[in-house]
């Protein structure tokens, strides 16, 4: 009786610090979308308990994405303000998708000057079908032309607007 | 397949995608338009990215102790690379460049779909499967170039006719079997070729075909870079890319 008591008590500390580490974590902005955090992202996967700590659990977005290091150090100084021995723990499987990027993500993409990803990744055509339309985060004008299919980040591809001519960048669907 | 054949097959995924990056590479600063130098770059990123990911993997199965993805990329000599010899090819012009690309995508994006698909190593089909994303996206910007240079003016088409010719004989290799291609398959880590050459063949034709490129005849075919006998060009490329760790043993990538 003794020791269940005890392992209950272990599992709600460990509870408690899931959920601490997890707010903390919201905190931890992507360094290239610094308004948006790795949670939106949906970088940061989850957060569990193991062997008496906390395990971060990451996915990188592109394979040779700078920001992965970055990310995976900002996460572990952050989780490690409520859980010293909290670690980093990359899972590259399933394979991180902009399918998960919320939809509060999405909203200050578009707010910050970034057309969100259109569509869902299964369907091709969002990433590189021709008839794609990609609505200007300025003007709302549908009336947009592909520049370049790559961009300033690995993430992004640029476009320019036909209506109100300013160029922007569109986050790739994938 | 035993522990060796397995870091084998790995460390060639690993220096096809390693060298092809490096070369692309150097296109940084030089390519004919910035946003064909950042297009470049972008695809050298992913391939480098995927190389880290694929050398980690074959470094943690080594015999002795773990070798790291930097040991394997800087460390190693010309014979130990396994890399094909279509990817070590010099950029030369915008459509060797181009041409090698297109020939390569294509390959790789059908091996790392086998790759993703397999249950011998989930952590290589965890990579594949982030791998296929990229390499999708590189085979449709390499395809619209072949097929703008094709179909374009008479320069760019007989400009890009000629690096298709001159870059052919490397395309033998792809699909040549050798002992780790036989062990590999029957483990079911790596496809078989034949599936994949006929793949291969039909998109490459689409492509051709709409470029109004002709498809050069299949004559001799030059190989070595799976036994690690390169073509004279690799040492420089290996001399430029590992000079800094050699001179500076303790750095990292």
């Amino acid at each position: 009786m003794k020791e269940e008591s005890g392992n209950i008590g272990k599992s709600l500390e460990a509870a408690a610090l899931i959920k601490v580490v997890k707010r903390q974590l919201e905190d931890v902005m992507d360094p290239e979308l610094p308004f948006l955090s790795v949670s939106d992202m949906g970088i940061l996967r989850d957060v569990i308990f193991e062997n008496g700590h906390t395990i971060c659990i990451i996915t990188p977005t592109y394979s040779g994405c700078p920001a992965t290091d970055v990310i995976t150090k900002e996460v572990l100084a952050a989780a490690r303000v409520m859980d010293p021995k909290s670690e980093v723990r990359i899972a590259m499987s399933p394979a991180w998708t902009t399918d998960w990027i919320s939809d509060k993500a999405r909203e200050k993409m578009t707010k910050n000057g970034i057309a969100p990803p259109e569509g869902l990744s299964h369907d091709r055509a969002f990433l590189t079908g021709d008839d794609r339309i990609i609505p200007c985060p300025i003007c709302k004008s549908r009336d947009t032309n592909l520049v370049s299919p790559f961009g300033s980040t690995a993430c992004k591809a640029s476009f320019s607007c036909n209506k109100c001519l300013e160029p922007f960048e569109h986050f790739k669907c994938i | 397949m035993n522990k060796s054949q397995h870091k084998q097959a790995l460390l060639r995924l690993g220096d096809d995608a390693l060298i092809l990056g490096q070369r692309l590479g150097e296109w940084c600063g030089h390519a004919p338009a910035l946003e064909e130098d950042i297009a470049l770059t972008n695809i050298a990123l992913d391939l480098i990215g995927q190389t880290q990911s694929y050398l980690s993997l074959a470094g943690s199965l080594h015999e002795d102790d773990t070798q790291t993805d930097d040991q394997l990329a800087f460390h190693r000599i010309e014979r130990d690379f396994q890399n094909l010899l279509l990817v070590e090819q010099p950029n030369g012009d915008f459509g060797d460049t181009i041409v090698r690309q297109f020939l390569f995508d294509y390959y790789a994006l059908f091996r790392a779909e086998h790759i993703a698909s397999q249950v011998f190593d989930i952590d290589a089909a965890a990579i594949a499967a982030k791998a296929i994303k990229e390499i999708r996206y590189h085979a449709d910007h390499s395809s619209k170039w072949v097929i703008r240079l094709g179909d374009g003016t008479d320069e760019s088409h007989s400009r890009v006719q000629k690096s298709l010719n001159k870059l052919w004989k490397f395309t033998g290799e792809m699909f040549t079997v050798d002992e780790i291609d036989i062990v590999g398959a029957a483990s079911g880590l790596l496809p078989d070729l034949d599936s994949i050459k006929t793949k291969w063949d039909s998109a490459i034709n689409a492509v051709l075909k709409d470029a109004t490129l002709k498809r050069p005849e299949d004559g001799w075919m030059q190989k070595g870079g799976r036994s690690g006998i390169h073509t004279e060009s690799f040492g420089f490329l290996l001399a430029e890319m590992q000079s800094l760790p050699r001179a500076y043993p303790d750095a990292t990538w």
